[in-house]
């Protein structure tokens, strides 16, 4: 009898607690009549107070949650059991939503601070006609190096194949940045489909392996920062966590080329508040928030205005904004035709078993 | 009547947890990304036999390895007093409380060239030693990155998984049995070799099983001690799954082939020992 009234209560809780939600959303809902934008992030990549004064400015509610990566959001955009406003996926996975038919086209006439986005981050691979996506943050994979173990500055992939270092080279253990890195050496596109390039690229990497200490993803931290390894390539924003822990190290970016990635800000197909989500793509896209937000992150801005009023150290930091020289030779992933995804895996397995 | 509600919850449990799971394994190895039924996944199995023979190959030394250490350690614990018994379990048990990838990071920091190890014998003069007697040029042992890093991650963490089974049978051997064969003569080595070593082979067949499969199927350790230069099946499986080209067809027919095979070599193991243990591997 007991349980039977406890299980009474427990639903009768459940109940009121759907009821309030469902008239809270609606509330919410008609704030002003402003309406809300649902904003779909990365956990840990916004200034949470910009979301309030975003709210502050234009009235309207932000909804906002956070996924882990691509991949996840892929999946739950393709259930189609959400329903976002605003997502920020990176390159490839926009380009493969743009070839899926999963994002809305963005009207620009309400986006006026897209003026503000360098020329450089619109227009690129992954969206050539830049119709679908608005650039929130970049950074390059470049050469990380202990000054001490190397006698001269690497300017080149070649120093991964430097005989003299073997045993002090680490790589990605990631098929797509290491064959990547491998084409670049070869002066090919990162993104070829032609499978003669890769297998070349493979070729070229079963070279490198009796020179490469260890294939890693995170590992990298420890190796490089307790002098472990010479030289290993990764990703510039960790390049900087790395040279704040052991200052022997540095970064630089290979003359033959390099990846540069782009996380950008997209409307999915039939978002319900689509203007609601332009207003929102367009407040990040003012040069003050802009800087609060990345200071706060502490990735790297495609905004020139934005980065005047960034913080000296990481405003004047080579690393994120390098000579724009040396990002002519860069290359954006785009999402590969399935069968370039299988041949990349084959070929992985290849090289890890020669 | 009873008694069969009491299995109820376990039966829908495995249903839900394995007979399902299974199932969907054997279904998505058959399929193709378009759907039907394939059996091209298997077809092309031949190009990753040099991923199967490392993992079976390193799987088999950890094992053996492990048995060479834990046989001795078992015997010992069981001729020991119970307080003995009781402290030597703990010690064992002890660092499974700790998070097993934690654990290997451990050895990761161990092992490295400039790692705690290598220091310590630099400490204390070993490399200058042997570099005074051989007239070479070392300043580190290469530890990490090697296969052999691989084989002594596996066995320190699945050591305990031979230990505890072989110590388990010996430790219930009727004392009785021992001391009927000491009275017909037999002397210490022939009571072992003739008595208990026979009765404690349904422990060494379970320890086998449990250390030789997680071994066969790991794949962190590869990855953090192996400097993740041996591919070994297990990142094979997680390839399929989390790689670029996300494949479930195929490595679901990988997960199979691996399982025909370990099931395979389980029937062959159990031919020698009591048909009972064969329990265990299921």
């Amino acid at each position: 009898m007991k349980k039977k009234v406890f299980a009474l209560v427990l639903s009768l809780v459940m109940l009121c607690t759907t009821v309030l939600a469902l008239t809270g959303c609606g509330s919410s809902g008609g704030d002003a009549d402003k309406g809300v934008v649902n904003v779909y992030n990365w956990g840990e990549y916004i200034d949470e107070d910009l979301l309030d004064e975003f709210t502050a400015q234009t009235g309207i509610t932000v909804h906002y949650a956070t996924f882990s990566d691509n991949e996840s959001l892929y999946s739950i955009l393709s259930s189609g059991s959400a329903d976002y406003d605003v997502i920020i996926p990176s390159d490839y996975m926009i380009s493969r939503m743009i070839a899926e038919d999963m994002l809305e086209e963005l009207d620009f006439d309400n986006i006026p601070n897209y003026e503000n986005i360098d020329e450089a981050y619109r227009g690129l691979e992954f969206d050539p006609d830049n119709r679908y996506s608005v650039a929130y943050t970049w950074g390059t994979v470049g050469i990380i190096y202990n000054t001490t173990m190397l006698d001269y500055v690497p300017d080149s992939w070649s120093v991964l194949w430097d005989e003299g270092l073997s045993g002090q080279i680490l790589m990605f253990d990631n098929s797509r940045d290491a064959i990547g890195i491998a084409l670049k050496y070869l002066g090919y596109s990162q993104n070829t489909t032609d499978p003669a390039q890769i297998t070349e690229a493979v070729d070229l990497l079963i070279q490198q392996k009796p020179l490469v200490q260890s294939y890693v993803m995170d590992q990298i931290f420890d190796k490089l920062e307790g002098g472990e390894a010479a030289v290993g390539p990764y990703y510039a924003g960790d390049a900087i966590t790395m040279i704040d822990e052991n200052p022997d190290l540095a970064f630089a970016v290979p003359k033959e080329g390099t990846n540069l990635f782009v996380d950008a800000m997209c409307i999915p197909k039939g978002a319900s508040n689509k203007a609601n989500a332009e207003a929102f793509i367009n407040f990040m896209c003012q040069p003050e928030v802009m800087a609060q937000n990345l200071d706060y992150i502490g990735y790297y801005c495609p905004s020139s205005a934005a980065r005047e009023l960034l913080d000296d150290e990481l405003k004047n930091s080579p690393i994120a904004y390098p000579d724009e020289a040396l990002l002519a030779n860069t290359d954006t992933f785009i999402n590969l035709p399935q069968e370039t995804l299988d041949l990349y895996d084959s070929e992985w397995v290849r090289l890890m078993t020669s | 009547m009873k008694n069969k509600f009491l299995g109820i919850p376990y039966i829908i449990w495995m249903a839900i947890f394995v007979v399902v799971p299974m199932f969907l394994i054997v279904g998505y190895a058959f399929t193709t990304r378009e759907g039907g039924f394939s059996t091209g996944n298997f077809s092309n199995m031949l190009s990753y036999a040099g991923v199967f023979g490392d993992s079976f190959l390193l799987a088999i030394i950890a094992t053996l390895v492990c048995l060479l250490i834990g046989y001795p350690i078992s015997y010992w614990m069981t001729r020991e007093g119970p307080g003995v018994k009781r402290i030597a379990l703990v010690v064992l048990m002890l660092p499974m409380w700790m998070n097993f990838l934690l654990r290997t990071y451990a050895w990761m920091s161990l092992l490295e060239n400039t790692g705690i190890l290598n220091e310590l014998f630099s400490a204390i003069g070993l490399f200058k030693l042997i570099n005074a007697v051989t007239g070479s040029n070392i300043d580190h042992f290469p530890m990490i990155n090697t296969k052999g890093a691989v084989v002594l991650g596996m066995v320190y963490n699945y050591l305990p998984f031979m230990i505890l089974p072989i110590y388990n049978v010996i430790d219930k051997i009727d004392a009785r049995v021992i001391e009927a064969a000491q009275d017909l003569g037999a002397n210490s080595a022939n009571v072992f070799r003739r008595v208990i070593f026979p009765l404690s082979l349904p422990g060494v067949i379970s320890g086998i099983t449990m250390v030789f499969i997680p071994s066969v199927s790991t794949f962190a350790i590869s990855k953090l001690l192996g400097g993740g230069k041996t591919l070994l099946l297990g990142d094979l499986i997680e390839m399929q799954f989390y790689g670029n080209s996300y494949n479930p067809y195929l490595g679901s027919a990988v997960s199979l082939v691996m399982m025909v095979i370990v099931l395979v070599c389980m029937a062959i193991m159990n031919r020698f020992g009591d048909g009972e243990e064969t329990a265990v591997m299921l």
